[in-house]
């Protein structure tokens, strides 16, 4: 025992289902640590997932839980919070539930601005079907249906939620624990759309295709790879080439949804 | 005594859904279903009710069933397309027990086919549209007085077996005027949702025998519980245990079967002396009613049943009513609902179908009449 | 059959399908049945429209027109779109703009509604000036449940103007005789 995570986990559900040497119980950790920092009501939260390992994780936590279809997270996420704006909601995702088959979701509700703290599971693969690639799978990469290299341009799931209207987005590591810790917790502080992007490691699928190694040479990748914006700034594009920035990369208050809302309900007669 | 009034098809559904205490729609445009849309976004903020326009088909599902998780009644419309691509969530709602009402105004397909004209060819992905034995309640009505009604029960009937209900309207019903007499609110009996009460420790969320559905706490109220739409344990929690699985899925099942009377409903017009049984239902029983009416006036015994449930089908009341009698079935489809009387009836009947994007007259089903009563095969 | 079958056709913003629901609201104010429908056929798109209107003693089954007893037509392109199956004792309406045949057994009735809309009113009341000429012909429902079912439906500070509409209609088949 020891972590404070241990307060918010529905034990008896254990043991998870999870490879070792995976990341998602880091980020998972990182969730709970942030949740417990912040002293939010349990009983007032909603953690909801779509499909795929990273949105099994809500099964293991003691909340109101809503583990939905594939990619669709979001669009359940949004009726919670409209259906009840005092509720924190939370969406657990991968980078496969989140980009490809849910995108259109990502991006109106960061459109929207509405009050839900996104964590995308970043492993740059489909781990629940064994291995296939994602959109933020890098080109050149190998995966069972890129046998001979992806040749499928990744998006930057960052950039593309910033463009959507998102007010508040971070990058952290499984590596940097402590720091993706701290993102998750200013996720939760921002009044309106937030999405944190993860990045993980599925040395199973992943790292082993492509000879990155286990978990910890996978991990180590993440330290060299993951530069703060801070450090970044004083780097050289040469310096910068293979590297992505870790820390809060967009931070705009932006007026949120449900608030906005009120003032539809105001504006119908309808206002106690 | 209250006066009647004129009121499109698609404007009495939301006002059944909202006397049935609809305070949440979640929806996206599309033709013949629109207007549904329009008057939620409209009138639901005035009574503190909740609208959103999605992204898409599938995000509103998704989302009606996130806002029932928090305790709202919730709604959303759509037609043909847009019901094709809601049918995944409408599974997620039936198998986790999530009450929901989802109106489907049926125009002709497949595809986009014709968005503005009539169909009735969504009959069995009503049925059958989401994967998986699952449960569903299917009701379809006639006329703009029975949409009231119908919506209405829809809420009810999802309350009380917490299972998505669909209404299958038409477009000929959704976009014409007819007159209604609203009834008194006070006169409307409200059906909610059973909630837990006691020690939250204790609650077990799918706990509950064949025929019955556990109490269904709100997000938030201190019942913390999971859903998931993998199939669960009473707790709520993945299983893949043969026993387990098998209850489940039985359990979800014989909550509508165990409990037809309640669900049933259907009207029977001259059958005590009928010769010939017509079967129909939505806007094409009108047709049938006028056809009825023309053959009685040449001397021919003609009978309408006309379901109001289609899914569940009533089918121990259309046995014995069409015992001795031909049946003709007439549906703007190749004849979709005439496989299920088929099967009930136990013998052959007479189909009257199209499938041309118009309205099915009268004329049509009466040449079928004259044809089977010519033939003198009669009783 | 107790059923009588109206059509009221002319050009989009011509207050077509508005003119179908006040005629069906003012028969529901006579204590009669009636049923309102609206083509969104492809024709819909050229400009032509058109508002069907049931009204009935008893209870209405088939909810579509088929053999129109009243037809109402304000463009040409109404009227050669919509007139082809009427009865045979069709009270026909025309604008007199409209190039229109009857039968022996129909009654063609053709009325300067644009025009007095136009010089008179305003072009919007075009509708009313034809429902109200259109009660005066054939009694289908009461004056007084028109003037009802007019004033219940039009903006609010159009009543007075609404009002001249519907004596000018009334005018122009009195000037008929």
């Amino acid at each position: 025992m020891g972590s404070v995570a241990h307060n918010y986990l529905r034990t008896s559900k254990m043991p998870h289902i999870w490879c070792p040497g995976c990341g998602n119980g880091i980020i998972t950790q990182a969730l709970l640590k942030a949740i417990d920092q912040l002293q939010l009501d349990p009983q007032k939260i909603v953690v909801v997932s779509g499909i795929g390992c990273s949105s099994r994780a809500p099964g293991y936590l003691d909340f109101n839980t809503l583990h939905t279809t594939h990619g669709r997270a979001l669009a359940f996420a949004t009726g919670v919070k409209h259906g009840n704006p005092d509720l924190t909601v939370i969406a657990l995702t991968g980078d496969g539930d989140c980009a490809a088959i849910g995108g259109n979701h990502l991006i109106h509700a960061c459109r929207r601005n509405i009050d839900i703290t996104t964590v995308v599971f970043n492993n740059n693969v489909y781990g629940m079907t064994s291995g296939q690639f994602s959109p933020l799978t890098p080109v050149g990469s190998y995966a069972t249906t890129a046998p001979y290299g992806n040749i499928d341009r990744s998006f930057d799931l960052c950039q593309l939620s910033q463009a959507a209207g998102a007010s508040f987005v971070a990058r952290s590591t499984t590596y940097h624990a402590n720091h993706l810790k701290d993102m998750i917790v200013s996720a939760l502080q921002n009044k309106g759309f937030s999405l944190v992007e993860a990045m993980t490691h599925c040395p199973t699928y992943f790292g082993r295709r492509n000879r990155i190694g286990g978990p910890v040479e996978m991990l180590k990748q993440q330290q060299e790879q993951g530069v703060t914006v801070q450090a970044a700034a004083r780097m050289t594009p040469e310096e910068l080439t293979g590297k992505y920035l870790i820390g809060e990369l967009h931070n705009q208050p932006l007026p949120e949804f449900c608030e906005q809302y009120q003032q539809v309900i105001a504006k119908a007669g309808g206002a106690r | 005594m209250i006066k009647p009034i004129l009121m499109q098809g698609n404007e009495a559904c939301i006002a059944g859904a909202l006397a049935a205490g609809m305070d949440f729609f979640a929806g996206y445009p599309i033709t013949p279903s629109t207007e549904i849309a329009e008057l939620a976004a409209e009138r639901l903020p005035a009574r503190q009710g909740r609208f959103i326009q999605m992204e898409d088909e599938i995000a509103s599902m998704g989302a009606i069933i996130g806002a029932s998780l928090t305790g709202r009644k919730a709604m959303t419309a759509t037609s043909g397309p847009g019901f094709s691509l809601k049918q995944e969530n409408i599974g997620y709602a039936a198998i986790t027990e999530v009450p929901c009402v989802v109106v489907n105004v049926q125009r002709a397909g497949p595809s986009t086919g014709i968005p503005t004209a009539p169909a009735q060819g969504d009959v069995m992905q009503a049925r059958w549209g989401t994967h998986g034995d699952h449960p569903v309640i299917a009701l379809s009505p006639s006329s703009v007085a029975e949409t009231f009604d119908l919506t209405f029960r829809c809420f009810n009937l999802a309350e009380r077996f917490r299972t998505p209900v669909i209404l299958l309207l038409d477009e000929i019903v959704g976009h014409m005027r007819e007159a209604i007499v609203l009834p008194a609110v006070e006169t409307l009996e409200l059906v909610h949702r059973l909630r837990p009460s006691g020690d939250p420790a204790k609650y077990i969320p799918y706990d509950a025998p064949l025929g019955a559905s556990a109490p269904m706490a709100d997000f938030g109220s201190g019942y913390p519980y999971h859903v998931t739409g993998l199939t669960h344990d009473r707790e709520g929690f993945t299983t893949a245990k043969p026993s387990e699985v098998e209850f489940l899925i039985r359990r979800l099942a014989s909550k509508i079967e165990m409990n037809l009377e309640e669900i049933l409903q259907w009207e029977e017009l001259q059958v005590e002396d009928a010769d010939i049984l017509l079967v129909a239902y939505g806007a094409t029983a009108r047709s049938a009613r006028a056809a009825m009416k023309q053959a009685r006036g040449k001397g021919i015994k003609v009978g309408l049943f006309r379901p109001m449930t289609i899914w569940p089908f009533p089918e121990e009341a259309l046995r014995q009513v069409a015992i001795g009698k031909q049946v003709i079935v007439p549906e703007m489809n190749l004849g979709q609902l005439a496989l299920e009387i088929e099967r009930v009836v136990h013998k052959d009947i007479t189909t009257v179908t199209q499938v041309d994007g118009e309205p099915l007259k009268p004329d049509k089903i009466l040449a079928a009449i004259y044809n089977l009563a010519g033939t003198g095969k009669g009783v | 059959m107790t059923n009588i079958e109206i059509r009221i056709s002319g050009s989009g913003g011509q207050g077509i399908i508005t003119a179908g629901i006040i005629l069906a609201e003012a028969a529901i104010i006579c204590g009669k049945n009636a049923l309102q429908s609206q083509s969104y056929g492809p024709e819909a798109r050229g400009g032509a429209s058109r508002a069907e209107v049931i009204i009935s003693d008893s209870e209405i089954d088939y909810p579509k027109v088929t053999a129109p007893n009243i037809f109402i037509a304000l463009t040409q392109q109404a009227y050669e779109g919509y007139k082809s199956d009427l009865v045979e004792d069709a009270v026909i309406l025309v604008d007199s703009s409209i190039s229109a045949t009857a039968n022996h057994q129909q009654k063609l009735y053709q009325l300067p509604i644009l025009e007095t809309a136009q010089s008179k009113l305003r072009p919007v009341v075009a509708n009313i000036i034809a429902l109200s000429a259109l009660v005066r012909l054939t009694s289908c429902v009461s004056p007084e449940a028109l003037e009802q079912a007019v004033l219940a439906r039009v903006p609010r500070g159009t009543e007075e103007m609404n009002k001249n509409a519907l004596l000018a209609g009334a005018d122009l088949v009195d000037s008929l005789s």
